[in-house]
């Protein structure tokens, strides 16, 4: 943990009178306005738990408005945060607590609420507007309808103006400092630290002194009323998870990946070139990597997707190491480029964050309904390698597997991740750089007047030279039209194309031979296996965590590599009796397995935008075991 | 010790790939230029490379025996900025078209312009898609009548350079085939220009538009059909050079010298005015009403994209030295568990 800077205070520590629980974890929503700040509450609530070594796990939860009509459920946004003091995968599926600041946000998040759960609602808020807003005809805190619910009432309104009077500030800006006194509250309720979300009060608001002071009174308030008053009979504390010995990061899936890509490319001896053009969920990516320069980053914010695709494109043939990144919308509009880059056979990444779709779609909520796009969604026969994270943290590795099968294949790859995991964030074990893999790429050498220079000529593993243009004798052209191998020449000869298609292919259907083996999680042989793949991780091996542990015999494949499929999958598939295939689509991978292995599968698919619950994955799970135990 | 280098010749630039443009094509004369042009400035064949969309002026990389890229319809600016953006040291050509560059490139030949990034981009205009077989082309003229409009072109025609100025296109020029000496002064002075370089070439398409430019190139009409521009010289043209372009307020007109006018009454031209609109004006200066005016439009300086993002990199390192891994790791808040 760094140090604290100097204007920050010793925490209050709770008075003796209240009782602490000890809880083993916690799983809490934060639900108000979007613009009321619930993102950034629950980001500091979550960095403040990591850094008190808790395992956690978020879920953000947006519209896709930025300021979406106020009061309105629609407008409502939600920060969800598991933090426990054991190895967690989820944010959770059932709610210990949800704090909601307005009728809106309680309405649109109760139902998640376990019975007995805790309900700490803004009281100042229920008044008739906010009701009308909210399209309630009651008032819940009056009708009894939250009866099984531990309700709190807290009037944060007025407790969070009196906090901040005397600073001269206006009424609008006196409440926008409620999201500092709820915080407060909860930090109190968990035994959390204030000192990192001061310390970040006064980094953010440190030009604005009125405003950081404001802010730091109401989070004291909110602490101090937790303290105090007599609607809260006892506070919590969750002990620090058993994690690995290391230093920890709390790092978002977006930031890992880029994160990972400028690793992949200085290990390789690359400048990164990202070419991108802003799309959400992707565009973190972008932010990140233009901050960092001063490692030869260059970014391009294109002029559109097609450009961006170009660029990198042109890059790569320069020799940078070329990336660009978007979310499904764009990869529909990268299709041609994406085509020429495999035609071209030079190294590439793609990055898919997926988002709800088919066209808009839902923008800020999670889907993986672009997997066959990213198999298929090309003219011609076009297949490149595709990869898929499996949690934030894992986006750091992930980036650096594409990049070593980019440049040891010369091809574009596919590399997917999603809105759940790009947002989402998890202690990440900060490696050792020594330790991380290196790649080697060797650019051909000048050739003396007179030499032969072969662009298509190929290697072991069927991959063409990386000639860099400036290179004194490998002058050549490439191009989209079909080409002599070994010469790249045009060619329009019917079975030099056919040999074209089948050796592009067949280079990509090497890269099984250069990547692990698929493992397993649970017994090698049983009744069922999950085979999931990308941000249902967490999900399905939980749920799968939770079988094992009651006896059944359950086992769980969860893919990185999508194409090709590690070659050790087939005869793992036919060592279950059931298979069921997990997704957040309609069946897109169980599709993929069934004409590849002929395998007969079991879909469970959701496409509400919405992670699986592991509740509902232990469910089907069950369900698919009584079929073969009947 | 001092190493004599080979001086490189036209020819040296040739690729031996057969060139397979249709017999007496205006883009036989570009790619001559191009190679005298490059000797002319001995510019090392591995440093050069062209890059194209799609179309038949976008097989011209073939034909060279430089680095080079045949790239999809109407990007080519955009593949050739990320390799200026990555590799500022080479010199990057765009070869397209009328329909390649405005049509479904459009966009990107606004925002590459915009950029000032240091490419130089030749736009071959025949007024007509020749690949694909004699549609009209963005450029072809109202009431051409072509395959795809059999009663006559309704949409109203895009003039490739008042778009380029309107981007404010730091070197805009016009060429036309046949007229070799000029195609190749403009095209070296492309090439020498930092920044991004926009020429048009008039450019014959002998099987769908033949003699679309015949006005500008007819060996008799020629004097009075075009005005050449010349950088601090009056617009003076006819074939006894005897008529001038006037200035009315913001209207050019055409004035007789014999009439009373003199030359200091004429527009002077001043490629490097770093207002463009006068050069906007000549780029609207069309026949029948005006001679079109052909050589340098504009000249002027303006920081590059490229090397502006280049500059950023440097001082980025300058300030917070070049990047460290194991730091950026541990830039946030992080927590040692023992």
């Amino acid at each position: 943990m760094t140090s604290t800077t100097e204007s920050v205070e010793s925490v209050p520590q709770p008075a003796p009178a209240k009782k602490t629980l000890s809880l083993d974890g916690a799983t809490i929503r934060l639900a108000g306005d979007s613009g009321d700040g619930m993102q950034l509450l629950g980001t500091q609530l979550t960095n403040t738990s990591a850094l008190l070594g808790n395992d956690v796990a978020t879920f953000p939860d947006y519209p896709a408005e930025i300021r979406a009509p106020r009061g309105t459920r629609a407008g409502v946004s939600g920060f969800q945060v598991q933090f426990s003091s054991h190895d967690i995968f989820t944010p959770g599926d059932r709610l210990d607590a949800l704090i909601a600041m307005n009728p809106a946000a309680l309405v649109t998040n109760l139902s998640d609420l376990e019975a007995g759960g805790l309900l700490i609602v803004n009281v100042d808020s229920f008044d008739a507007k906010e009701l009308r807003l909210a399209q309630m005809e009651h008032n819940p805190l009056e009708d009894g309808s939250l009866e099984k619910y531990q309700v709190v009432r807290v009037p944060m309104t007025m407790l969070t103006r009196n906090a901040v009077e005397g600073l001269g500030l206006g009424v609008k800006i006196a409440d926008r400092c409620r999201n500092f006194f709820a915080m407060g509250l909860v930090y109190w309720l968990y035994g959390r630290d204030l000192t990192p979300t001061l310390r970040y009060i006064h980094d953010k608001f440190g030009s604005k002194p009125d405003i950081a002071l404001a802010n730091e009174r109401a989070l004291r308030a909110g602490w101090n009323y937790g303290e105090t008053t007599e609607l809260f009979t006892s506070n919590y504390r969750v002990a620090p998870a058993r994690l690995a010995a290391g230093t920890y990061y709390n790092i978002m899936g977006n930031q890992a990946l880029a994160w990972g890509l400028v690793t992949a490319a200085q290990l390789s001896g690359k400048e990164l070139f990202l070419a991108s053009y802003p799309i959400t969920p992707a565009s973190d990516i972008l932010h990140e990597l233009s901050r960092l320069k001063h490692f030869g980053v260059r970014t391009f914010q294109a002029e559109d997707e097609i450009a961006a695709v170009c660029a990198a494109i042109g890059a790569s043939f320069g020799g940078a190491a070329a990336v660009t990144s978007t979310s499904g919308p764009g990869v529909a509009l990268k299709a041609e480029g994406m085509g020429l880059a495999v035609m071209l056979e030079l190294p590439l990444i793609v990055v898919n964050v997926q988002r709800g779709g088919p066209s808009t779609g839902l923008p800020t909520k999670t889907e993986q309904a672009d997997l066959l796009q990213a198999l298929c969604g090309r003219n011609g026969e076009c297949p490149l390698p595709v990869l898929a994270a499996a949690s934030p943290a894992d986006c750091f590795d992930v980036a650096q597997e594409a990049w070593r099968i980019a440049v040891r294949f010369m091809t574009p790859v596919m590399l997917l991740s999603d809105g759940y995991i790009a947002n989402g964030s998890e202690p990440w074990r900060i490696p050792d750089v020594d330790q991380l893999p290196r790649v080697t790429i060797q650019h051909p050498q000048p050739l003396e007047p007179g030499g032969v220079f072969l662009p298509y000529d190929r290697d072991e593993r069927l991959a063409r030279p990386w000639a860099l243009p400036g290179t004194p004798g490998l002058m050549h052209r490439i191009g989209g039209l079909e080409k002599q191998n070994r010469t790249g020449t045009v060619s329009y000869d019917s079975d030099n194309h056919e040999a074209m298609v089948r050796l592009r292919a067949q280079k990509v259907a090497r890269v099984a031979q250069d990547v692990p083996l698929q493992q397993v999680l649970g017994p090698p042989r049983g009744d069922l296996l999950v085979v999931s793949w990308g941000g249902t991780y967490g999900a399905c091996t939980t749920a799968v965590q939770q079988c094992l542990s009651q006896g059944l015999s359950v086992a769980h494949a969860h893919l990185r590599y999508l194409h090709p499929f590690p070659r050790n999958l087939g005869e793992i598939l036919r060592n279950y009796k059931r298979v069921l295939v997990p997704e957040l689509n309609l069946g897109q991978l169980r599709l993929l397995l069934a004409a590849t292995y002929l395998v007969d599968a079991t879909g469970l698919n959701k496409v509400k935008g919405k992670p699986f619950a592991v509740s509902e994955l232990v469910d089907k799970i069950k369900q698919e075991l009584a079929l073969i135990g009947g | 010790m001092s190493i004599e280098l080979p001086t490189l010749k036209p020819t040296d630039y040739a690729s031996n790939q057969d060139v397979r443009w249709c017999p007496g094509c205006g883009d036989y004369s570009i790619l001559a230029q191009m190679k005298k042009v490059m000797a002319a400035l001995q510019t090392p064949r591995e440093k050069l490379v062209f890059i194209s969309g799609i179309g038949c002026s976008s097989r011209f990389p073939y034909y060279m025996d430089t680095y080079g890229l045949h790239s999809i319809h109407g990007r080519a600016p955009a593949f050739a900025t990320g390799l200026k953006a990555a590799r500022p040291d080479l010199q990057v050509w765009v070869i397209t078209g009328d329909g390649d560059g405005l049509s479904i490139g459009g966009n990107h030949l606004m925002h590459c312009i915009r950029r000032n990034v240091d490419l130089n981009i030749v736009l071959f205009n025949n007024r007509i898609y020749g690949l694909t077989k004699g549609q009209y082309s963005p450029t072809s003229r109202l009431g051409a009548v072509t395959k795809s409009s059999p009663m006559g072109v309704i949409d109203n025609p895009l003039y490739p350079l008042s778009i380029a100025i309107g981007c404010e296109a730091t070197f805009v020029a016009r060429t036309v085939d046949t007229n070799v000496k000029h195609l190749g002064d403009v095209l070296q002075r492309a090439a020498e220009h930092q920044g991004v370089s926009f020429v048009e070439v008039y450019q014959n398409c002998v099987v769908f538009n033949d003699g679309a430019f015949e006005y500008a190139t007819d060996r008799d009409r020629k004097a009075d059909t075009t005005i050449e521009l010349q950088h601090g010289k009056p617009l003076i043209f006819g074939t006894h050079r005897d008529k001038g372009i006037r200035l009315r307020g913001m209207e050019p007109e055409v004035v007789d010298l014999q009439s009373g006018v003199s030359e200091d009454d004429l527009l002077f031209h001043d490629e490097k005015a770093a207002e463009p609109s006068l050069a906007y004006l000549l780029s609207r200066m069309r026949y029948p009403d005006f001679p079109e005016p052909i050589g340098v439009f504009r000249a002027v300086d303006r920081p590059r994209y490229d090397a502006e993002l280049n500059h950023q990199i440097d001082a980025a390192r300058a300030k917070r030295g070049p990047g460290d891994l194991a730091q950026l790791f541990r830039s946030g808040d992080t927590w040692t568990v023992t």
